[in-house]
């Protein structure tokens, strides 16, 4: 018995003692950001952009955040799900980071939610569209300083409306995002009195897309809607075009249909219509001070992800001058994260109750190799956040 | 559907039947005539695009990079079947997929180092970029009808050097029982390395003339490497006839189940395998 209490004393003085250098080691020592992207693979140069934007920030105050040096961890996440959860670990439980940033899958980053909430663990999602992760799993300690894949697709519901389009087809790979885009622009579509007549999809990654525009040009739709990206998305652009589609049928889409893969698109591309956060030529001195100095630091054009690790980067900032550069003080870091207005190189934003951006969407029109900006259908954008709690 | 709806998508099926016969139709030399499973295919396939992309910016004609490319690639094919492959013939086929799959890693990321991870495009050579009007808003891209003529003369060609060359019979008697062509005297080492290489450069052939149509990006090999063996196995092992009706049954099983069941379109190419084997276990045209 006496053998046991004593055990037990030294376990828990040692507890204290840990935990008293904890709290020490937080007020002097750098704090860690693990990065968790993909650095290999099809994604790896979103994963790069995303890196490079966040450490430009960081390099703009002088290499501090909140007042402090700031250390940064490395994991590769291959875009692959089924190693996301012990990746996602070896940030938080070996290097014990502060905040997580992570990642460009949406299965990846569904698995490094759970992570987050499991350990508590600050976690800024930098990408992934997924509705769910500012939806249903929505928590306290999970940001995202991207999009819900709703969003773009909502703005384009309706411009489509706008435009007079009635009856419109949709088209897209079977998987969240496509799925999760064709209801963001049913949604405003229907609302506004116009009607989707067909809805088809196909399995990822299949591009054999020939069947579907015999489908289209049988049914003759106002418009066609989709959501395509990366290669697949430049190869149905150019077989829409090839099958002569693009003269009587207008194609729309959710941004990323024209976004990385413009030249692989050629001609085919031009005068595309999508809507994104963000674009080409926007009238704002921030996006064209953050252009200038990340063109010559990484000496290569920025993107949207490059934006998005950038914003990641300012959003955390925010939260740490809030908690007097403090990591170890979450609360105070969230608190101060909910009540950031982020001055974003995609224009200013604020965050919803659950935690995604509330911004302006662009819709924009593929002109000499860029997705220029022609106009903000949309204001101010909210994701529903169906199914959040916060 | 209507009838003219189903004429064209008859016509789909038929030209992606095609397609897909010309990426397997390296495989079927090289797996199902010479026996080796060749993982790599799909990379070689990749090889054949990128090479495409490369040599058609640097001459500025898809023709051009095509002609420079089949002599590239045969060199390269019979090059790697000499370093590697000819010590393979008689291991077990465990060892073959573990040289082909590290080969597959290998390429990728020579790719990557070499071109870069972009998507690219490759233009349709001009005299190809028409279409043929179908309906009031629907036309037929020319090139893809001129990949399916090619499909065609390849197909013959095939079938007519394997079945009706002295060379044909030499590699099917090395396959049946490589020692006993041997001690008839004849160089069966030299046989190999020239149909190895010979489907090293269909499968990059079929990746030059798929380069204008599928956009040119990474790990595209992967994407052809499943149906290609897919397409070998239920034509039967061994007959280029067979792999060209396979191809053509995927053809139409793949766009006919896009169109009237989308929800299981992804598993329709695979139903109809599982039928076709156990209908015919060893595949639709097994020679003896």
């Amino acid at each position: 018995m006496g053998h046991h209490l004593n055990k037990a004393f030294k376990f828990g003085v040692g507890m204290a003692l840990s935990a008293g250098l904890v709290c020490n080691a937080s007020a002097d020592d750098k704090i860690k950001v693990g990065f968790m992207l993909p650095y290999t693979g099809t994604y790896a140069a979103l994963g790069n952009a995303i890196t490079n934007g966040f450490k430009q920030y960081v390099a703009e105050q002088g290499g501090k955040l909140g007042g402090r040096e700031i250390e940064y961890f490395t994991v590769d996440d291959e875009s692959d799900p089924a190693k996301a959860t012990e990746n996602a670990n070896k940030l938080v439980k070996r290097d014990k980071v502060d905040l997580l940033v992570g990642t460009v899958h949406s299965g990846v980053a569904l698995a490094m939610a759970k992570v987050a909430r499991e350990s508590k663990t600050l976690l800024i999602v930098p990408n992934a569209g997924a509705d769910e992760i500012t939806g249903p799993l929505c928590a306290p300690n999970v940001f995202r300083s991207s999009f819900t894949n709703w969003q773009p697709a909502y703005a384009m519901g309706k411009v489509a409306a706008q435009k007079g389009y009635k009856k419109v087809v949709t088209l897209t790979w079977k998987y969240a995002a496509g799925l999760q885009s064709i209801e963001g622009f049913k949604e405003a579509f229907e609302q506004s009195g116009g009607k989707v007549v067909k809805d088809m999809t196909l399995p990822f990654p299949n591009v054999e897309f020939q069947p579907f525009l015999t489908e289209i040009a049988s049914l003759k739709p106002d418009a066609v809607f989709v959501f395509f990206a990366g290669a697949g998305a430049a190869k149905f652009v150019k077989d829409y075009a090839a099958a002569g589609l693009n003269k009587t049928v207008p194609l729309l889409g959710s941004g990323f249909l024209t976004d990385g893969n413009l030249d692989a698109m050629g001609d085919s591309g031009k005068s595309l219509q999508t809507t994104l956060h963000y674009a080409d030529g926007l009238d704002n001195k921030k996006d064209q001070a953050f252009r200038l100095t990340y063109a010559k630091t990484y000496k290569m054009q920025p993107d949207v992800y490059a934006v998005q690790g950038y914003d990641a980067a300012q959003l955390y900032s925010a939260g740490l001058k809030a908690a007097g550069g403090d990591a170890g003080k979450q609360a105070e870091v969230i608190k101060g994260m909910e009540a950031a207005k982020i001055d974003s190189p995609r224009g200013a934003f604020t965050l919803s109750k659950a935690h995604n951006p509330v911004q302006d969407i662009y819709l924009r029109e593929v002109q000499g190799g860029q997705n220029k900006v022609i106009g903000i259908p949309t204001k101010a954008l909210a994701d529903p956040a169906r199914g959040c709690k916060l | 559907m209507d009838f003219a709806s189903f004429l064209i998508q008859m016509l789909n099926s038929l030209q992606y039947g095609l397609l897909l016969f010309l990426v397997a139709s390296g495989l079927t030399l090289v797996f199902g005539i010479m026996g080796i499973i060749n993982l790599a295919h799909g990379s070689f396939y990749m090889i054949g695009a990128y090479l495409a992309f490369v040599l058609t910016s640097a001459t500025g004609s898809l023709f051009l990079a095509i002609l420079l490319g089949i002599p590239l690639t045969f060199i390269v094919g019979a090059f790697l079947e000499w370093a590697l492959f000819s010590h393979l013939y008689k291991r077990e086929h465990l060892e073959q997929v573990l040289l082909t799959y590290g080969l597959i890693l290998i390429f990728e990321e020579l790719r990557s180092l070499l071109v870069g991870d972009e998507v690219h495009g490759v233009d349709i050579p001009a005299i190809f970029s028409a279409s043929i009007p179908l309906s009031d808003v629907l036309s037929y891209p020319v090139y893809r009808l001129v990949i399916s003529g090619v499909c065609i003369v390849l197909a013959v060609a095939l079938y007519f050097v394997i079945q009706r060359t002295r060379l044909g019979m030499m590699i099917r008697a090395g396959n049946h029982d490589r020692t006993m062509v041997e001690a008839l005297g004849i160089n069966i080492n030299m046989i190999y390395r020239v149909v190895f290489a010979l489907g090293f450069a269909l499968a990059a052939l079929a990746g030059m003339l798929a380069a204008p149509i599928s956009s040119v990006f990474p790990n595209m090999g992967s994407h052809v490497l499943i149906i290609s063996f897919v397409i070998v196995v239920i034509g039967g092992i061994g007959s280029v006839w067979g792999a060209l009706i396979a191809a053509l049954v995927i053809g139409f099983a793949d766009t006919f189940g896009k169109v009237l069941m989308p929800d299981y379109a992804g598993m329709v190419v695979y139903l109809v395998m599982a039928v076709v084997l156990l209908w015919r276990p060893e595949g639709i045209l097994k020679k003896g």
